[in-house]
């Protein structure tokens, strides 16, 4: 962890993850994701209103789900994000799809999940975390 | 995972840029799942859109076309987002409309058949028991999977094109006998006598069960109920949307129902009519008397048998001036209802018939800004579940109750 954390941080396991380590700001939802039924794609923002996320911009946060939601709308949908700078530094995912791993490798953004629901309950939006996929860990601390 | 010969020269470029590409993201996509090899297709069924590729997937389709890609079994395009002959009434997006020509043109390249239909299983092919199948489209695969036997995950565009172009696709999930095992036992104790029904069993059971690795098992679909190909198209969408369900079993229904294993699932659900109205409920309740901007039929597309029968409630009926009706089906559908005078019929009483097309793809927040709609009233509960995304109201209705708000002009129920 870098100077952004603050105390020790703590590791979550994961059970797969792809892609590189990334670090950043924390975005937690309480309801699952999908960005043909929760984003407006133009602006990357979440514009579901009952979304836990409405009003949210993904781009520059690792972003935390519970679960993948419906379509396959994903798989071209984060690599055009990711061509605007909309894109979220990582997904994580308590239980992702095929739909969401799809995207996340075709737009090379990482992604992650399979995340005990006892520790799902430490992340919370704020803290600062760093996504290593090739340890299977989230490490997340408070800033 | 372990490759075959073929499969590490596709992986070292020998085959290609484009086999290359595809191999690789496969292997990618299989490692993270846990995938031991890759298993053989017969076909595969691809969303390819400019409403959701951009530039960028534009871009990239015409990579793989420069790089002489092609796909190696029959490889068909999902619904699309315009049906050029309606776009300008519309006020769709035409610079996004001659982007699509384009990207019709690269697919066809690919060897891409450009079918633009979301009903494929009703209409293009049916897969048998077994089949491994990498399809796009949620509720195609949760009907392939569930109805027909067939075997295929949820695979986004890309990944089907790139199983396309290999004719594989990574084992693991709905490929894997493993997986195929009933979760969750669901006990139907009512009635499902309109789409909209079973589409509010399908949205109810996703609801509860919101996991991709999920399967629920029906006991009470048969033999008491009717059962068409049509209802449980209803359901397959729903349970698709709301729980992101690739597949369910259903007892005397689903080919492979008993090696489900029902009696070992974790947990019973009961639905009964009072869990059926609360979907409604979610959807518009105590609204009777509210006036009606838009009536929509799509989601999925409407097959032939939906058509006839849209073309019987509204003979001789003519839908309210202020009022909108879209009805979206595909090309050989249309032919065939215009053969059969279901087309004549639904124009003559006002309404829109759409094909390709599926009305959530056909970028509806711009739709709602030109057209100044704002409630959409529906028979289709995966549709009235995705609009929410968009500034719009979903009233979700019975068919005939969805029709008879199109003539009146506001919700008569």
């Amino acid at each position: 962890m870098t100077a952004r954390s603050d105390g020790n941080p703590q590791v979550v396991l994961l059970a797969r993850a792809y892609g590189r380590t990334v670090e950043g700001p924390l975005l937690v939802a309480s309801d699952g994701f999908s960005p043909r039924y929760d984003l407006d794609r133009s602006t990357g923002i979440v514009t579901r209103r009952a979304h836990s996320l409405f009003g949210e911009k993904l781009a520059g946060h690792i972003v935390a789900f519970p679960t993948a939601k419906g379509g396959v709308a994903a798989g071209w949908a984060f690599f055009d994000l990711q061509s605007r700078g909309l894109a979220p530094l990582a997904f994580v995912f308590g239980i992702a799809n095929s739909v969401m791993v799809h995207g996340a490798v075709m737009a090379g953004v990482p992604i992650a999940d399979g995340i005990l629901a006892a520790d799902w309950d430490k992340l919370k939006s704020g803290m600062w975390a760093a996504l290593r996929p090739a340890e299977r860990q989230l490490a997340i601390a408070a800033r | 995972m372990e490759l075959s010969v073929q499969e590490e020269q596709m992986l070292a470029g020998q085959c290609g840029e484009g086999p290359q590409w595809a191999m690789g993201y496969q292997v990618a996509v299989g490692e993270y799942f846990g995938a031991e090899r890759l298993v053989p297709i017969s076909n595969a069924h691809v969303v390819a859109d400019m409403e959701v590729m951009g530039e960028a997937g534009l871009a990239f389709a015409q990579r793989l076309v420069d790089h002489g890609a092609h796909v190696v079994v029959p490889t068909t395009l999902n619904a699309g987002f315009t049906d050029p002959a309606h776009a300008a009434a519309l006020h769709q997006d035409l610079a996004l409309v001659e982007r699509q020509a384009v990207l019709r043109r690269q697919l066809a390249a690919l060897g891409v058949m450009n079918v633009d239909t979301c009903i494929n299983y009703q209409s293009v092919y049916q897969p048998h028991v077994g089949e491994h199948l990498a399809w796009g489209d949620t509720g195609a695969v949760c009907f392939a999977n569930s109805v027909l036997g067939g075997r295929s995950n949820f695979e986004a565009g890309p990944a089907a094109l790139a199983a396309g172009i290999t004719g594989r696709v990574p084992a693991f999930g709905y490929h894997l006998d493993q997986h195929r095992q009933a979760s969750t036992r669901v006990d139907v104790q009512v009635r499902l006598d309109d789409y909209a029904d079973w589409g509010a069993l399908g949205a109810w059971v996703g609801r509860q069960s919101q996991s991709y690795w999920e399967v629920p098992f029906f006991d009470g679909l048969a033999p008491k109920l009717t059962r068409t190909a049509d209802q449980l198209k209803h359901l397959a969408a729903a349970l698709a949307s709301y729980g992101s369900i690739a597949l369910f079993g259903a007892r005397d229904v689903t080919p492979e129902w008993a090696a489900m294993n029902p009696a070992a699932a974790r947990r019973t659900l009961t639905v009964g009519a009072r869990e059926l109205e609360e979907v409604y409920a979610s959807f518009g309740a105590n609204q009777a008397g509210a006036d009606v901007d838009l009536v929509v039929f799509s989601g999925p597309q409407q097959s032939l048998y939906e058509l006839g029968r849209l073309a019987s409630l509204l003979e001789g009926r003519r839908v309210h001036g202020h009022t909108r009706l879209l009805v979206t089906t595909n090309h050989a559908y249309y032919q065939w209802a215009q053969q059969l005078g279901y087309i004549r019929t639904i124009e003559q009483a006002g309404g829109l018939v759409l094909t390709g097309v599926c009305f959530y793809l056909m970028t509806i927040d711009r739709l709602q800004r030109e057209n100044g709609w704002h409630t959409v009233v529906t028979n289709s509960t995966k549709l009235a579940n995705i609009v929410g995304a968009y500034p719009y109201q979903p009233i979700l209705r019975r068919t005939a109750d969805c029709v008879a708000a199109a003539i009146a002009g506001r919700l008569t129920t």
